[in-house]
This record gives C-alpha cells, structure tokens and sequence, in this order.
C-alpha cells in the first residue's frame, strides 16, 4: 500500500523543514508517531508497520468508511476522552495525544474486526476455485489473517444472476461485491465517468448501472483492478489464468505518449493481461483501457513470421540471409553516385528511442541522407522548426507533478482524455484538489474537457494562433510564469498555432509542453528522426553539429542539406525522383492523405519495409522484413515529459529481430556497420553523443494563417482522433472495441439550424450530417452541441470505416460542404448519446439520469 | 569370535524356512491394492455425464512437482462442459513428473480429482505419458452422455451439489449405476494382451457404457 502521508510541497531541505511544524504525535499499539495533520489513522499505522485490515481504504480515492474492516480501538481521541465504540480507522484523522489500538493490541479491536469480517462472508457465494481474483484477493487474504475460520451463518445465501456486463469490458458479479464503493467513487473522482452506482439499500443494496447510458469509460479497467473482491472482472481476461500463473514484467505502455507504467503478465510465452503499475510520478495507479486491454494486436493470421521479397511481382517467403541480401543490393543502387539524395526513411511514431536512434544514424551514416521523418500523421515544415527550437534536447521538462502545481493551464489543439489519458486524469485530479484552471482552444466544450473543469475558448480550427496572439486582450486571463501550455500535435496542421504558442510564451513566461500521441513520437525527436534534426537537438544546418555527430559516429562526413519531410518524400516517390524507401511502422492511412500515400508507396521504385504485421505498406513493399512485437523487446519509451521509460522484454525470444537489429543486419550488408546491435549499446551511444550545447535552431515565427472562409453550406472541419477508433492497436481486441464512443457529428445549434434542422423539444434530433468535397463524402449521425462554436463541424478522425483522411484527405481548418439529412426513423443506426449527463445537468433534474437496477434481478432466495 | 557366529549369520535364512511361503504373482496375475493406492488420477462426472473440474488450477497450485497443467474457459448456453460458469478447457497431467502424492486430490475443491488404484503407468514415450482430459475423465457410467450437453439435473448449479445424497450412497439422479462394471484394472500380462490390439495405452473412453442417458433418465429433479 501506497503512503501518502501528504506531499511535501518543496523538495529541498527547508521545504520539508517547514513541513514538520505541523506534525501531529499520537500512540498507535504503544508507539509513539508522529505524522503531518490531516494524515488517516490507517496510514499512520502503516509507518509503524502495522497494517489494518481494509477495502474501502484506496490512498488516491477520498475515505468513505464503507467496509467498515478497519476498526480499532481509540482509548483516548486526543482529549482526555476515549470514543467508546471501535472506529473506522481509514476515515479517523489523527490528533495531537490520540491512543490508538489496532488488533495488534487490542482485544476489542481484534473481535471487531472478526466480527465485520464474518459479516462481509455471509451473503459472499466463497467461490474462489472459479473466481478471477482467487489467488490475488485481498478479501481472501484478510479472511485468512483477520477472520473466524468458521462462519456461524446456516441459511441460505443471497444470490443474484450473474455476471452482469456492465460494459463490453466489464463484469459485475453482484454476490462477491462487499459494497466498498471503490469502482463508484473511483468513476465518479478519479476518472469523472458515474455510470456506475451504488443502489438500493440494506441487503439488496449493490452496484448498479445507468440504465440509460452504458459504463463507457476511457478507464473502466482501473475498477477492475482496484476491486479487492471479485465483483468486477474483465470479460477479456476472463478464467484465462490464475494469479499463480503469471509471471509479472514491469514494462511501459505503447499506445500514447503518457509514458504509463504497467505490469505484463504472461503465462508460457502468452501475454493474458496487462494491469497499471504503480509509478506516483507518472500515471499514479490508473491506466487507459487501451493501455490494458489492447495487447493482442500481433496475435492475428496478419502477423509477419518471415522476410518477403517481391519476386515478378509477388511477394515471397524468404531467408533472412536473402531478404537482407536483396534489400541491400536495392538500397545500394539507390544510394551509389547520388550521396544519399533520393533515399527516404519514414520511421513511424511507434518506436522506442533506441530503435529510432537506430533508424537516425542508419540514414545519416548508412544511407548518407537527411530525409528522415517520424511523423506518420499530418505535419508541416513549421512543426519541424518548433520540434527543433523547443522540443529536441530539452531534457525533461514540465512534468505532471507540475500540471498540478501549476497556476493554470491552457489547451491547444489537445483533448488530453482522447490523445493522453494520464494527463487527462492529473489535469482532472489538479481540479479536483487544488482548483486547476484551465482553458482549451476546442471548437466545442467535450466531455472530457468538461470532467476536468476546462473552460472552452469557442475556436473554429485555424482561429487558434490568432486567439492565442492577442490571449490576454481577447480573454482577459492572465497567464504567468506558473502556467502551463499544453500543445498537441494537431497544431502541426494550423498553421501559425505553434509559432504563437511561443510567442505567448514568450510574453507570459509560461512554460510549454508538446504532447504527441504516440509513445514514440518524444523519442524519435531526441533521436533526430527528422529531416532538419541530428540526435540531441543537433540543428543540421549548424555544421560543427554536424561534426559533432560525425566524429562521434567516426564517420568522414554527414550529409549537409536538411531532407524532405514524409509527404515530400511520398510525393517524390511518386513522381519517381526518389529511388528507395525504408519505412518503419508507418499506418498509410493515418497521414493527411492516404491515397496520395499509397499511391507514392505504389510507385516507389524500391520500398524495404520493416513491419510485424501484413500492412498497406507491406502490400507494396520489395522487401519485408518482420520485426518482433513490443513484448519482445526491450528498450526506452520518452514520455511527453521528455522522461525516460526504460522497459525490460516481457517475453524471451531470442531470435526476434527489432528494428534496431534489422537495420544493424542491413547496414552490416551494405558494408557500413552501425556499431552497434543491442539497444543498450545504442542508448550508450546517445548518451555519449548527449544533448545539444551549441546554439539551438531558431524559433518559428509563422504569424497567424489565413483563417477559411466558408463559402454558402460549406463548413470549417474540426476533427480528431478518439481514444478507441479505427487503430491498428485494437485488433483482436473485440470488447475494447465495443466501448469506443459512438461516432457522430456535431454542429452547433445556430449552425444547425441554418441547416435546417429542428432540434425536438427533449433536445434531441433525428438527422444525418454528409461532409463532402471532391475527393468524397463521409455521413455520420448529429449531434447538436450547445455551446460549440459556430461555423465548424466536427468529426471523429479515424471512426471505424469512417475515416476522415480516407473519404475525405482534409486536416482540420480546411472547408467541406455540409449536408443535413432528417433520417427516417425505422432505418435509424443505433442511436448516439444525446445528451450528456455532465455536461448537461438537466438529466439529473429529471431524475431520468438515476441509477436503475437491471430489469427485473432483485435478490432472489437460492434454489432449497 | 565366538563359536556358533557362522551359524548365527544364517538366523534370517532358518527363520524364513519355516514361514508361509509368501509370492506377488504380479504381473502374471492382477494385483490387488491397499483400497486407498495412490494410482493414476480420474477427472469426475455428474451423474448426468457435465464434467465436475471447474478448471480452477488449484491441482496445478498444490502439485509439488509441477506435474499439473490446466486452462480454464467459460461455458456457454450452446457448449456446456459443467454445470457452472467456468471449466477445464485443458487438463493435463504428466505422468512422468507426477509423483502419486495425492495432494492434488486433496486441495481439489469440487472433488473433480480422485484417485484410482491404477498403477500401470510404464509406457514408452513422452508423449504418451502426458495424459490429456479425455485420458483421465472418468468412463461414462449408464445415465451419463458426453459434453457438451445442457444440464439435466436441473436448471443451475446449485442443484447438482445441494442435491448429493448421503455420504456413501451412490449418486443415481441420472438413473441407476447398479449394473456397471468398471474396467479392471491392474491385471499384470491380462491387461497387456488385452490392449495390444488397441494400440498404446487404455483410454477410459474404451470401456464407455453403451447405455447413454435418454429422456427417461437424464431429466430428473
């Protein structure tokens, strides 16, 4: 168990000098300790090393005295006078000369706890053979140590039907449930999702869900894990495995940029599941579903076992000797007599830093080319520059801890609870506790933005820049040297976003953080995957840079002129003026436009792709080259924060080729070894190359871009990705899928009423919005949105078959004509969530928004 | 040395002499054990023929030499393997590690594990002696069909263990037991010619009832 006796403020010695004035002495089992004021009687015991038993008791959800497991005994609360009943000792704060005996001690505290514990096992089912939790389960655990080994109970058991899904992820077995409220209040506090309640009262009383609105939550999995009974189970891991037969690695998620810790626990070279390490700094103890649940992407028939190599067309199987072989002999031909100039690596955003370290010196050094670029989404020149001026080898630098010290924070262009759940949670929890302000340039106020007490800037995509150049003027808020701005990657596509983005900076003495999606993004940056970076924020343009490199790689010369960027890349593919290309874990259809892509792919006159699955880009690959899956590799994530998350491999598969060791096969091939083949001795490298003293590149200074002007039906389109879409990730992952959020269109209501449509008086409208330009149309279900700003539409990027790059190849900012269409009823899809019961109060009033019991499954008497 | 030392020396042989002869015909005849042997393991059956192991691992956790490997999965209305929630997809036992402690049996909740008094285990290959379920569920008794098959004792769980009669009296729900024989077992060279026509080693499966539960018999309450 976590201590948190409260967090000293300051770090330094007087920080905790001043800490202790307000320290409370007590005796607790005849020892004398003393903790800061306001500290729990529990976690006092715990620094004397006694442990209460407990279920309720969560250190990061606010006390309850649900279970009631805690009780000791208090002779003497602080005044002179003892409390002459026993006391929940997880919602007792601690006063100055209190006596507190545990059932250390305590005879009395002892029997009362017996006593509660006997109590919680008489309508618990005891059957632990076939429950999920059995092995791991803290009411097992404490029956043991804090419990009669009989119970006196002789009638029959309360049951219910059972499990209850409560999500596609979620089970509720309501007999095991001991009424702890840990899944409700973390929902409800942490994640600020209640979909999930206690009702009923007495005997019946159990959990239960919105009968209206199902338990989609980014971060239902958490409930599963915090559950110290089986109550909540997930459907995934369901009776796969017992506790006993996993074997546990600490290791990093690789779904987004947040860097969260986590457990792998496999069983016979399978990973089962996936839990949320425990790391204060970073992700406290919560993880996204995504983190959790989306692991068996390489478990599908497209995972890659064995190099390809087109032959008359057709991609066959191949030994590794031979696939290098080919790819070399392509690359060579690519390479010889034009100094690297019409060779392109794409490296994907998906690597760990070693690996795209791997990938930086392959181009410079093996290939002798500049262009290089990790960014597998839409980007631009202008992204470059700031990368390089303010991100690149700037070491760690705002910090989650400091998301919750900060005097305030300001979105742009970032929906932490899509794009990075850990920043999402400690922005919400910051709020919460200490009254966060925040602000966010979002054409609507979502859902997340709403739990986490954002207030919206009303912005039609492109308006950012201009917003943020006259910040102080136009909004009246005050930024200051404690504030925090929080830039996604989105803004790559506005441009001028991130240029203003420092110049408010600049003017404010606030601090900036870019916050990319993928674990890999932060990394490829440190290690120079970019067209105009080296690794450590070496500018290439800046020549004793350059050298640097060189000499440290002993290398004669490194190439001079900055590359192209991705797209110019594919463009010139296309056009047939680039001879080769690498790609890395590159999703075509995750870029600006993806036929253009494929379409450069196609025409590529030689593509080596390094993939762990048959992908759109293997389809049109020469050579393939499989490399292993995260879990058998091991390596360093670089988190937003610019922190580094080294991970160990999960699996042992000693044969598994990373990228890194791919490339190293291939520079050996192509007689310009890369020096190294293990990531250790990459990031030995890197760390000796170390970060950039020299001057940095120059700052962007884009002004603001010319904002659309829509024309008659025509639209600004705001979009972005969501949590859970259409991703690679989520393959073979069905109930993660189930969860995602409905895909729909908003529009605000002005904008949609100019369109024509009527908005019923329960608020809700029967219509289908159709975008179209003239690359395509795409439909989706509306959804009108009070207080979004007018003059925008906004779509899900990457909604499963409803991809806005693939109908559409538009970047938010850009104008698409918009159609409203009432559907007819009978042929409705399934309907979208309406109204929203946090960001729309008004359900609660009418009481519709009340947790239901499930039809019908009151408590029945077991079968006699 | 004393003078009668050789003789003394030949005590054991002259006591032996005058004893009742005392011969193991096995394996020329059966054997016959000690009742509570500890012989090859048998996965159990309701009466009904729905496995009882529940595949809850707890053989596995109690194996002292990790002889046990077991998978549970969940039974649904349409493939029903037991009559509660979750089963044992895979179960196996390795014969070659197993070392007959019985504390499998011991520590399994449902009583799914027992013991036979079975101890013609020898065979020849690795492969063999790691006995998969259908090696070690029990032989179909008359009343019994294979799962997967919908409950027949009744519509939960709970039925089929509230419902055990008295310690000691056979469990005849699913109709009467009376007339099976069970398969010998221990027969020494008997065995042996009898399974050489089978080829490797006697399944339980060999020996199944032709009586298979019907209507009349496989619905009681």
């Amino acid at each position: 168990m976590t201590v948190t006796a409260k967090p000293s403020t300051g770090s330094t010695d007087t920080g905790r000098l001043a800490a202790r004035e307000d320290l409370v002495t007590l005796t607790i089992d005849d020892v004398e300790v003393s903790v800061p004021k306001g500290t729990l009687v529990i976690r006092a015991a715990e620094l004397i090393g006694v442990a209460i038993p407990r279920f309720c008791d969560h250190p990061l959800l606010d006390p309850v005295g649900a279970c009631r497991q805690c009780l000791v005994e208090v002779p003497d609360a602080g005044n002179g006078r003892g409390i002459p009943k026993p006391q929940a000792s997880c919602t007792l704060e601690v006063a100055q000369g209190m006596v507190v005996k545990t059932q250390v001690s305590s005879p009395v505290a002892d029997k009362a706890q017996h006593g509660n514990m006997e109590f919680l096992l008489i309508n618990h089912p005891l059957d632990c053979p076939i429950c999920d939790k059995g092995g791991e389960c803290p009411l097992q655990n404490q029956a043991m140590s804090n419990g009669y080994g009989e119970s006196r109970f002789t009638d029959v058991k309360r049951t219910y039907p059972k499990p209850v899904a409560i999500s596609a992820n979620v089970l509720l077995d309501r007999e095991r449930c001991v009424l702890c409220a840990r899944c409700t209040r973390f929902s409800e506090q942490v994640a600020g999702d209640p979909f999930i309640s206690l009702i009923e009262r007495g005997a019946l009383q159990q959990v239960g869900i919105y009968e209206r609105e199902p338990f989609q939550s980014y971060f239902s999995g958490n409930t599963i894990q915090i559950c110290p009974v089986g109550a909540l189970t997930s459907a995934e891991y369901r009776f796969r495995s017992r506790p006993f037969d996993l074997v546990s690695t600490p290791s990093v998620s690789e779904h987004d940029a947040c860097g969260s810790a986590i457990r792998v626990d496999h069983r016979r070279g399978k990973v089962m599941r996936r839990q949320a390490g425990d790391d204060p700094e970073v992700n406290e103890e919560w993880i996204t579903d995504k983190d959790r649940f989306a692991f068996a992407y390489g478990r599908g028939e497209d995972r890659l076992t064995r190099p390809l190599v087109r032959e008359d067309g057709v991609l066959r199987p191949a030994s590794w000797p031979e696939a290098l072989d080919v790819a070399a002999e392509g690359l060579e031909k690519a390479v010889a007599g034009t100094r690297g100039e019409k060779v392109g690596v794409l490296v994907g955003g998906r690597l760990t830093l070693e690996d795209a370290y791997a990938y930086s010196k392959f181009a410079r050094g093996v290939l002798g080319t500049n262009s290089i670029d990790f960014r597998a989404r839409p980007h631009s020149a202008e992204e470059a520059d700031f990368l390089a001026a303010a991100v690149a080898g700037t070491g760690r630098g705002v910090t989650y801890g400091d998301l919750e010290t900060a005097s305030s924070v300001l979105l742009v262009c970032l929906e932490p609870e899509e794009e990075a759940g850990a920043i999402f949670l400690r922005l919400r929890k910051a709020w919460r506790k200490q009254g966060l302000a925040s602000w966010t340039l979002a054409p609507y106020r979502s859902r997340g933005a709403a739990k986490a007490g954002t207030t919206l800037v009303p912005t039609v995509p492109g308006a950012e820049a201009a917003w943020l150049d006259s910040w102080s003027a136009a909004t009246g808020v005050a930024l200051d040297a404690g504030s925090v701005l929080l830039v996604g990657e989105r803004a790559a596509g506005l441009s001028g976003t991130l240029s203003a983005v420092l110049r408010l900076a600049d003017r404010t003495g606030a601090r900036v953080a870019w916050v990319p999606r993928r674990a890999g993004d932060r990394g490829a940056v440190e290690a120079g995957c970019l067209p105009n970076l080296l690794p450590g924020g070496r500018p290439v343009a800046d020549p004793s840079a350059r050298v640097d490199v060189a000499s440290t790689w002993g290398i004669g010369s490194m190439p001079r002129h900055e590359g192209s960027d991705g797209d110019e890349m594919l463009v010139s593919a296309a056009d047939g003026e680039l001879a080769a290309l690498v790609v890395g874990g590159v999703d075509p259809t995750d870029l600006a436009d993806p036929a253009a892509s494929l379409d450069g792919l196609e025409r590529a006159r030689f593509v080596v792709s390094l993939e762990t699955r048959a992908s759109l880009v293997t389809e049109r690959a020469d050579v393939v080259l499989p490399v292993s899956l995260m879990t058998e590799r091991s390596g360093t994530f670089v988190d937003w924060e610019g922190r580094r998350r080294p991970f160990p491999a999960v699996l042992d598969a000693p044969n598994a080729m990373s990228d890194l060791r791919v490339l190293a096969a291939l520079a050996d091939a192509l007689g310009r070894p890369l020096g190294f083949r293990k990531p250790e001795a990459a990031l030995a490298e890197l760390d000796e190359l170390g970060p950039w003293e020299g001057a940095r590149a120059a700052v962007p200074a884009f002004g603001p871009g010319e904002p659309a002007r829509p024309g008659r039906d025509e639209l600004v389109v705001a979009t972005w990705r969501m949590g859970l879409d259409d991703s690679r990730a989520l393959a073979n992952e069905p109930y993660l899928a189930a969860t995602a959020r409905p895909a729909v269109a908003r529009l605000s209501p002005a904008t949609a009423a100019a369109h024509g449509v009527e908005v019923g008086a329960d608020g809700l409208v029967e219509a289908d919005v159709t975008l179209t330009n003239d690359r395509g149309e795409l439909t989706l279900p509306l959804v009108v949105e009070p207080g979004m700003v007018d003059g925008a539409v906004w779509v899900p990027a990457k909604a499963p078959g409803r991809s806005v790059a693939e109908h559409l190849a538009v970047l938010p900012g850009d104008l698409v004509a918009v159609t409203v269409e009432p559907h007819v009823v009978e042929a409705a899809p399934r309907r979208a969530m309406p109204t929203d019961p946090i960001t729309d109060p008004a359900v609660d009033d009418q009481g519709e928004g009340r947790a239901h019991r499930r039809d019908g499954d009151t408590g029945r008497e077991a079968a006699s | 040395m004393g003078l009668f030392d050789p003789v003394a020396g030949f005590g054991v042989t002259f006591r032996t002499m005058f004893r009742k002869t005392f011969t193991e015909e096995y394996p020329n005849k059966p054997k016959v054990t000690a009742p509570r042997f500890h012989g090859r393991h048998q996965l159990n059956r309701w009466p009904d023929g729905l496995e009882k192991c529940v595949g809850c691992e707890l053989c596995a956790w109690a194996c002292p030499a990790d002889a046990i490997y077991v998978e549970g999965a969940q039974n649904t209305e349409e493939e029903r393997f037991s009559p509660g929630e979750r089963y044992g997809r895979v179960y196996q036992i390795n014969y070659l590690r197993c070392i007959l402690c019985g504390l499998c049996i011991e520590a399994c909740p449902t009583r799914a594990l027992t013991m036979t008094n079975e101890f013609e285990l020898a065979d020849d290959s690795r492969t063999d002696l790691i006995y998969d379920k259908d090696d070690l569920l029990a032989p179909l008794l008359p009343g019994m069909e294979q799962p997967p098959h919908p409950r027949r004792l009744g519509d939960d769980e709970q039925v089929y263990f509230l419902g055990l009669p008295a310690m000691g009296t056979p469990d005849e729900r699913a109709g009467s037991i009376a007339g099976f024989e069970p398969r010998p077992v221990n027969q020494g060279y008997e065995n042996r010619r009898k399974h050489k026509d089978l080829g490797g080693k006697p399944k339980p499966q060999d020996q199944v009832s032709s009586v298979q539960a019907n209507e009349s018999n496989g619905r009681l309450r």
